[in-house]
């Protein structure tokens, strides 16, 4: 693990990548993560200059989708992020150690960079039954996770798992699935949600963190601002045909072919914050909304519990239906409306009564 | 404050004595007093137009219209119907300040719906009159200046709670396609700390439209029914700003 105290370019230089290649990637990064010229020289500086950051890769409950996102990025390679700019020391499921051998690796790393190296999970931990859904090593994962978490210099919660908790804490949540945040409340936390993250995402973050030693400017949900600041519906190429009224009114309509706006198919794009619809996915081939399937919000909060994602209106589930704001209010009006109308019948006919009555008493 | 108006001691208001009998004949003169001051009359039927326009507005925004055919650069549909919602959202916003501003310098009707005197014993049993007098169990409405006791919770539930929920829910969804270093993101964006999915601020601010149609619904009725069963002007009275009382 001597490695560690290596940095990226004498690493890349000892693979045989010359100075001049080296300025380019130092280029393409600054302009991917949106920073002005002069990034790129400051990225190449620290780059020469700062000690590869050890990373330790956790894995609780989850599915991997986001690890197979992180090795599909091409802008960085994932092979420049894992194998150089980054110190890529536990990673349960891609390293080459196992048993006690990988164990010893964590107790080692946080014994030598206490308070420097950074924490990724990927998936969260389940806390009922005091964690016994999650067992990892032996122990359960939220152990794991607490104890290597205690000396992190910060955490990055990759996917809906480890920010919001995703599938796995749908209701009735048996197993109490818990995102990262519930669990660990005094280290600075990043949140990279989607169900996966869009891999240049991912590796744009893990490049910002070791280019500039510090998390990126996150906003208020602790999501990384370059990348979550604007909703799929704010970029989407799409966007024309919602702002004139033309939508797709069923799969396989004329409206589908012309690529028309998935608004009324239950797009979930004008509530989703992520970078689809500009970075798009497989090294900016496509995204669902291209390929003609709406968005089905897998980055936001509680996707997973909202109902069909193939309708506009959410389902609101109480009292043991399932109805959406539209049916519910329209009953409450109704209901309204037929109250106000039979109150009027009943005041319009007591007021003649009373009024016979008086003239009855007067006469 | 509920301005009752006192009963004479046969426990019929004094006003019948003033005013002309069922099928009087004699020309009198009705008591009237002046309750809604200008801004508050303006402040009403602003944002009375403006909740329509909204309500209208924002149905179609859930549920838009049929796809439209031809170029999308020859339409603009979706565009227009965003574009009267949040115009009609920014100018309720400002008169609904506007109308919060002039509570502090109106008269005292002006401050009533905004609050409830929940601790005063009085005002809850003057609710229960008004409950009786709509449940048909009571033969005589009580009059009052303002709004009745009744009303006057309503008014604070149905119109100031509701409409101020609409108005922050509203600038929360307005920020997020205005970004988050615009002052409405500064000033709302809070909301997306309550409900982290902007989908439930929709749906909850969907829900919101539907309880002010009730609203609505009941407050149009209760105007119309109390101007003809309490003899009391009260629709008039938003125009004129003079209740004027007939018995």
């Amino acid at each position: 693990m001597g490695a560690a105290t290596e940095t990226f370019y004498s690493v890349i230089r000892r693979q045989g990548i010359t100075r001049r290649s080296f300025h380019k990637f130092c280029s393409l990064t600054a302009t991917s993560l949106g920073l002005g010229p002069l990034a790129a020289s400051r990225i190449a500086n620290a780059l020469e200059t700062k000690p590869r950051v050890p990373v330790i890769w956790m894995h609780g409950l989850e599915c991997t989708c986001c690890s197979e996102s992180f090795i599909r990025s091409a802008h960085p390679l994932v092979k420049d992020a894992v194998l150089s700019m980054i110190s890529l020391d536990y990673d349960d499921t891609i390293m080459a150690a196992a048993g006690h051998q990988a164990e010893a690796i964590l107790e080692e790393t946080r014994a030598k960079h206490k308070g420097q190296y950074i924490l990724a999970v990927e998936g969260n931990p389940p806390l009922n039954e005091g964690g016994m859904f999650c067992i990892d090593g032996g122990k359960p994962f939220v152990e794991k996770l607490k104890m290597m978490a205690e000396d992190a210099m910060a955490i990055i919660a990759w996917g809906a798992c480890a920010s919001w908790g995703c599938v796995q804490a749908a209701k009735p949540n048996p197993t109490q699935a818990t995102p990262i945040d519930k669990v660990i409340t005094n280290k600075p936390i990043i949140k990279v949600p989607g169900c996966p993250p869009i891999a240049e995402v991912m590796t744009g973050v893990v490049t910002f963190i070791t280019t500039f030693g510090k998390l990126p400017e996150l906003d208020r949900q602790g999501r990384p601002k370059m990348f979550y600041s604007q909703r799929i519906h704010d970029k989407c190429y799409r966007r024309p045909h919602f702002d004139a009224g033309q939508f797709v009114e069923e799969w396989d309509d004329e409206a589908a072919r012309k690529g028309y706006c998935l608004y009324k198919m239950g797009c979930k794009g004008p509530t989703t914050y992520n970078a689809c619809s500009t970075v798009r996915w497989n090294g900016g081939v496509s995204f669902p909304i291209q390929s003609g399937h709406g968005c089905i919000g897998c980055s936001e909060d509680g996707f997973w519990d909202k109902g069909s994602f193939y309708d506009r209106l959410t389902s609101i589930k109480q009292f043991g239906i399932e109805k959406n704001a539209d049916q519910i209010g329209m009953v409450a009006a109704g209901a309204v409306g037929a109250a106000v109308a039979a109150h009027a019948a009943v005041t319009a006919v007591k007021r003649l009564a009373t009024k016979r009555e008086d003239a009855d008493h007067n006469s | 404050m509920m301005d009752a108006i006192a009963p004479a001691s046969d426990g019929r208001p004094d006003l019948a004595a003033i005013a002309a009998d069922a099928s009087g004949e004699r020309a009198v003169g009705r008591p009237t007093v002046y309750v809604y001051e200008a801004p508050v009359r303006i402040c009403h039927w602003v944002n009375a137009f403006s909740i329509l326009v909204l309500m209208v507005t924002g149905y179609f925004i859930g549920s838009p219209l049929p796809t439209v055919a031809g170029e999308a650069s020859d339409h603009f549909v979706m565009g227009y119907i965003r574009f009267a919602h949040f115009a009609a959202g920014q100018v309720l916003a400002v008169f609904f300040l506007t109308r919060i501003l002039w509570a502090f310098v109106g008269n005292h009707h002006s401050r009533q719906i905004f609050y409830i005197p929940v601790h005063r014993k009085q005002f809850w049993k003057k609710v229960l009159h008004e409950i009786r007098w709509y449940a048909f169990l009571e033969r005589e409405p009580k009059m009052y200046v303002g709004h009745n006791p009744l009303a006057q919770t309503a008014m604070f539930t149905g119109f100031t709670l509701f409409v101020a929920f609409m108005i922050v829910t509203g600038f929360a969804l307005y920020s997020e396609g205005m970004g988050i270093d615009s002052w409405q993101y500064k000033l709302f964006g809070w909301v997306f700390a309550i409900w982290p999915n902007s989908q439930d601020v929709h749906t909850w601010h969907h829900l919101g439209m539907w309880a002010l149609v009730v609203f609505v619904t009941v407050h149009i009725y209760a105007a119309i029914r109390e101007d003809i069963m309490s003899r009391q002007s009260i629709i008039s009275s938003m125009i004129s700003g003079e209740r004027q009382f007939r018995d």
